[in-house]
């Protein structure tokens, strides 16, 4: 559709479509650089919305909250407003997978958002269903583009005519939600769901995709008799999710969830009714997620497995509603009813809400950009489940990306992304935009390659910097981290230089400590890496030290115990980012390397990597076509280098 | 870790008098110290001054491998620009493949094929009207490398290396499934477990490995395929060549569903053979799977041996067989003389290629059998297979992986000791997963999610 005159008319620079996770980062993020931002959404009383599970966090999860906070988002101080229950999962493995999660108030979170985003300057709230993008054409630059938005259209005719548009829409595309026979079409939680703008989209040339995910269902608290279920607590000491978080602020009273378990009569009751399970039954289309199968996929497909465990969480203080973790399912409402009534605890239970399974229009997002901008769409970005992820955390970090880039493309700036050395962030990014996702894309740590350096508690530390300069983080936030940054250094060196004879207050210190006592001299430093011993435990050693900081003392001794294995991890980034750095034109015409294989080049047209580096992980593009490429970009930039002279 | 200096044979590798070995890269001349000395005993070609050649010996530890002159060419007055040193050293395949393997094992690594070419022009010494040529010598020598160290891997190795890779990615699911999911999978006891395993697992590597000292890494003989329709007495004449029962032979057509493979020397040849599945339409599933793979076995040899069963008439199983054969270089085999024939020469021969040999046989009374040797000599003898220096590479990179999956392993073990967490090792495990696949031609892809996926039921 082309540009058109409509009876009411305003003009901003930002509109973000969808006021969901991704949305929220979004316009917070445009308004904060100062410019004009209209957030739409269906329902205003669903802004923030947790339509599934009641947590903020989990492993790699709590990791890229850590971050977005670290680069001025807004989800990790919303959380830590509105938890009900806090733990640190992982604590016994190494510190790079130790992971925050969180229970979250759901009400409460959402609640708080939306006073975050009324409050916010230069934002306006506006609930309409958007149904078109305007957009025109325009003359090819160099760059891949050959369309700009300039517009959005709501269901009721109103323009909005702008220079950014983020589409954040969620599940809400075409969603037809499925519980059993039952079909409704409407988003989650019974909400409208959005029919229009898929055609619109399409019609811009946009490659869309269908996915499917599910979430259990909800039962009332007094129906539920926890006395044969074991209790799980929060954590003693609470830590923030967010870096500006002071931790003496969360340190408030913690409510429980409890773990229950399904047994062979349970799975007796699936296995008798997949028939009736739609996706059993092929009615659903869309690809679900394997990292959280509904339990009639677990029973299936785990058949050995003689139970499975359930966490019944609660959705918030001011509320009877338990969330039952681990029982997703599509299967009809009699079926689930009989079926939750043979786990322990639940044998009277009342479902509130039924389980079900959502079906929503996605992109394939090869289409875009690590910016989160589309090649062919000069201002258009999008972030979260539109762009085929799953989970809030995720679509809470693309929200932040892409609407910090919106808002740099409008600014005239350079646009930010993040490589996969620097942040889960960048990992999350480019799976997505690199890989073949054929399901909605979870964050999970193995994909880390670097996770070692990757850490939840270095996120201040790796990413703050780039926040300060996407404008997002304050000068005096970032006077603070240049500040951490020396003094974890100079800690660092002055334990390797303080030397520790073999004297005999030494020996007996160690002896005390259970630790080997030493044959020749060492350092304090080298001390520090012994598991048995910690920095606290070697300050009788220590005479000279001044008191640092608890956050600085956590990097010191992770940087010495650890270093060997974060060293090699250096290593291995430096050769990465040479081929990172590698760029790629954007009018590269791969039909004129001619010695690409025909794999490789189909690939590389449709993929089209900013890098070479992005170009190695294409899956189908062997090595030997990456030394091609290399050649190839070699020769042309002499040939551009003998021209211009 | 390999630095980024390469190294490989600069000469064609055949037995001629003198071989040039080149290593590449900032580590060259370093390295080249560790395995060379000068006739003093010396190891001084950091201090010689580019654009000079040096008589001395290359040693492996303490012992001498061979009497060498080495030049030093410091950069950028080298072919790459980069420190480089060239060996001379005697032409023998042996000599020329020992002293690679020692450089190697000191630091360099293989260079990738073209890879000097490509160094040299990155670094600007071919000029740019050369960058076509360079590209086609990547793009083509890697394809056809890549196609030939798959191709020449011995089957027993190549499934070796699978199940390796799979005991390791399972182990690799577990640990990350655990880390993602800590509520619902445990590690409690596990680190006991992985090293025991852990152990095992490098143990099978070294034995590869040991394998590989003789060049046994990768099918050396010449690939002859036994193709023939069922019954047709492929096995019985496999175990006649082997001189053993390796085959189970019975009166059941369909007898042998997957593939045998055994080595054997006929008149001073080497021989892999591969005896398959009879080749016919089945609906059997198992049947098939074998069927299949002799179809794919038979587009890669280099030798075929058609065993005609003369006592059944012709039938659509033997005409397809003719069809896949007829660009092959085979022998047929006029098998079961010992029984009625149902079957004329005259008629087989109509549908052959003229220059076809066609042996009459019975396996079952062991006749023929020398004859068909006679042909296999005559074939290969006057022909010109060349089996020497791709070989010796394609092993050597192969045994380049094996020691990197080994190093992996090592350094899991390490962290283990040392009572490190699981996250440590998970990434030094997912190394020699990787190392591995490079040997039986694996791309990178998503068997780790895909193995957590399938294997361990994840929460939520």
């Amino acid at each position: 559709m082309l540009e058109n005159e409509s009876s009411f008319v305003e003009n901003v620079d930002v509109c973000v479509i969808g006021a969901g996770h991704a949305g929220c980062e979004a316009a917070l993020a445009c308004a904060r650089l100062g410019l004009e931002t209209v957030i739409f959404t269906v329902s205003v009383d669903s802004i923030a919305l947790m339509p599934c599970n009641p947590n903020v966090g989990g492993s790699s999860k709590g990791h890229l909250v850590r971050e977005l906070d670290a680069l001025g988002g807004e989800m990790g101080k919303n959380i830590d407003k509105t938890f009900i229950q806090s733990k640190m999962l992982n604590v016994s493995k190494g510190p790079a997978v130790h992971s925050l999660r969180a229970q979250a108030d759901k009400a409460e979170y959402s609640r708080a958002m939306r006073k975050v985003l009324e409050n916010q300057e230069h934002l306006t709230i506006k609930q309409a269903e958007v149904c078109d993008l305007l957009w025109k054409e325009i003359e090819s630059s160099g760059k891949a583009a050959t369309k700009k938005v300039t517009g959005v259209k709501t269901f009721t005719g109103a323009t909005y005519k702008c220079k950014t548009v983020i589409l954040c829409t969620g599940t809400y595309l075409k969603a037809r939600c499925l519980c059993g026979e039952a079909i409704t079409y409407t988003g989650p939680n019974g909400l409208q769901a959005a029919n229009h703008l898929t055609d619109s989209l399409i019609s811009m040339g946009i490659e869309m995709q269908r996915f499917k995910t599910g979430t259990p269902a909800r039962m009332d608290r007094r129906s539920i008799d926890f006395s044969k279920m074991e209790e799980q607590f929060g954590d003693e000491r609470v830590v923030p999710f967010s870096f500006s978080t002071n931790p003496d602020d969360v340190q408030i009273e913690q409510v429980s969830c409890y773990l229950t378990y399904t047994n062979s009569k349970t799975h007796e009751i699936i296995k008798s009714n997949l028939d009736r399970s739609p996706i059993y039954a092929g009615i659903i289309e869309g690809t679900g997620p394997r990292y959280c199968p509904s339990i009639e996929d677990k029973v299936v497909k785990f058949a050995d497995k003689e139970r499975h465990q359930v966490f019944i969480e609660p959705e918030g203080l001011h509320t009877n509603e338990m969330y039952v973790a681990g029982m997703s399912s599509s299967l009809p409402e009699d079926v689930q009813l009989a079926m939750y009534r043979t786990v322990p605890g639940l044998e009277n239970c009342k479902i509130v809400r039924n389980a079900y399974a959502i079906e929503y229009d996605c992109i394939n997002p090869k289409q875009l950009y690590p910016t989160l901008g589309f090649k062919d769409i000069e201002g258009l970005y999008s972030g979260g489940q539109f762009n085929g992820s799953s989970g809030y955390e995720e679509a809470a970090a693309q929200g932040l990306v892409a609407g910090i880039n919106a808002a740099r493309f409008i600014l005239g700036k350079e646009e930010i992304t993040f490589d996969r050395s620097e942040a889960y962030i960048g990992v999350l990014i480019d799976d997505l935009v690199t890989k073949d996702n054929f399901e909605p894309y979870r964050m999970m740590t193995s994909r880390a390659e670097y996770r070692l350096l990757l850490r939840q508690d270095n996120a201040d530390l790796r990413l703050m910097e780039k926040g300060y300069e996407a404008g997002l983080i304050t000068k005096s936030q970032y006077d603070n981290i240049i500040r951490k940054k020396k003094q974890i250094e100079q800690e660092i060196a002055r334990l390797k230089n303080i030397k520790i004879g073999a004297a005999k207050v030494n020996q007996d210190f160690l002896e005390k400590n259970g630790s080997a006592t030493l044959k020749t001299g060492t350092t304090l430093a080298e001390l520090l890496c012994r598991p048995e011993l910690n920095y606290e435990i070697l300050k009788e050693l220590d005479v000279g030290r001044t008191a640092l900081p608890k956050d600085v003392i956590e990097q010191v001794e992770i940087e010495i115990k650890y270093e060997g294995y974060i060293d090699r991890q250096l290593r291995q980034v430096e050769q990465f980012k040479k081929m990172e750095k590698k760029l790629i034109p954007d009018s590269l015409d791969y039909d004129d390397v001619l010695s690409l294989r025909l794999e490789a080049r189909q690939k590389l047209k449709s993929f089209r990597p900013v890098s070479v580096g992005q170009a190695s992980r294409i899956s189908g593009v062997s090595p030997a076509d990456i030394s091609v490429l290399l050649v190839y970009l070699e020769q042309l930039k002499r040939k551009n280098y003998t021209n211009g002279d | 870790m390999k630095t980024d200096t390469i190294a490989a044979v600069a000469t064609a590798m055949s037995n001629s008098s003198i071989g040039i070995i080149r290593i590449s890269g900032d580590e060259s001349i370093a390295i080249s110290d560790i395995i060379y000395r000068n006739k003093s005993n010396e190891r001084v070609l950091k201090n010689y001054k580019s654009n000079t050649i040096h008589y001395g010996f290359v040693y492996d530890g303490d012992d001498i491998v061979d009497e060498v002159m080495v030049s030093v060419l410091k950069k950028p007055n080298s072919f790459t620009t980069e420190d480089t040193v060239e060996i001379n050293c005697h032409g023998g395949i042996l000599v020329i493949n020992r002293i690679l393997d020692i450089i190697i094992k000191n630091g360099a690594r293989l260079a990738e094929p073209g890879e000097f070419t490509k160094r040299a022009f990155l670094n600007g010494r071919i000029d740019l009207s050369e960058a076509e040529a360079v590209m086609d010598i990547i793009s083509s020598k890697n394809e056809s490398a890549l196609k030939n160290s798959v191709k020449q891997l011995r089957g027993s190795v190549h499934r070796k290396v699978s199940e390796l890779r799979k005991a390791i990615i399972y182990e690799i699911a577990f640990i990350e499934s655990a880390l993602d999911d800590p509520e619902h999978i445990s590690l409690e006891g596990y680190p006991d477990k992985l090293y025991k395993k852990v152990n095992e697992l490098s143990g099978e590597i070294e034995n590869l490995l040991a394998t590989s000292e003789n060049g046994r890494i990768i099918a050396e003989g010449i690939k002859t395929v036994i193709v023939g329709k069922p019954n047709a007495g492929k096995s019985s004449l496999l175990n006649l060549l082997v001189g053993e029962e390796k085959a189970i032979v019975t009166d059941i057509a369909g007898t042998t569903r997957d593939v045998l493979e055994e080595d054997i020397k006929i008149n001073g040849i080497s021989l892999h053979i591969i005896d398959t599945a009879g080749i016919r339409s089945t609906e059997d599933i198992i049947e098939k799977i074998g069927v299949e793979r002799a179809v794919s076995y038979l587009q890669d040899a280099d030798l075929v041996i058609y065993v005609v069963d003369s006592s059944v008439p012709l039938d659509k199983n033997d005409f397809d067989i003719m069809k896949m054969i007829k660009d092959k270089k085979s022998i047929v085999l006029f098998n079961k003389t010992d029984l009625n024939s149902e079957i004329s020469l005259d008629e087989l021969e109509k549908f052959l290629n003229n220059n076809v040999i066609i042996i009459k046989t019975s396996t079952k009374e062991n006749t023929g059998i020398e004859d068909l040797e006679k042909a296999v000599h005559k074939l290969f003898f006057s022909g010109k297979i060349d089996l020497d220096s791709e070989i010796m590479i394609t092993n050597l990179r192969h045994k380049e992986s094996l020691e990197e999956a080994l190093d992996g392993l090592k350094l899991v073990k390490e962290s283990l000791k040392a009572d490190m967490p699981e996250d440590f090792y998970s990434i030094d495990l997912m190394n020699s997963y990787l190392s591995l696949g490079k040997i039986i031609g694996e791309e990178i892809s998503d068997d780790l999610m895909n193995e957590i996926f399938s294997r361990f039921c994840m929460g939520k």
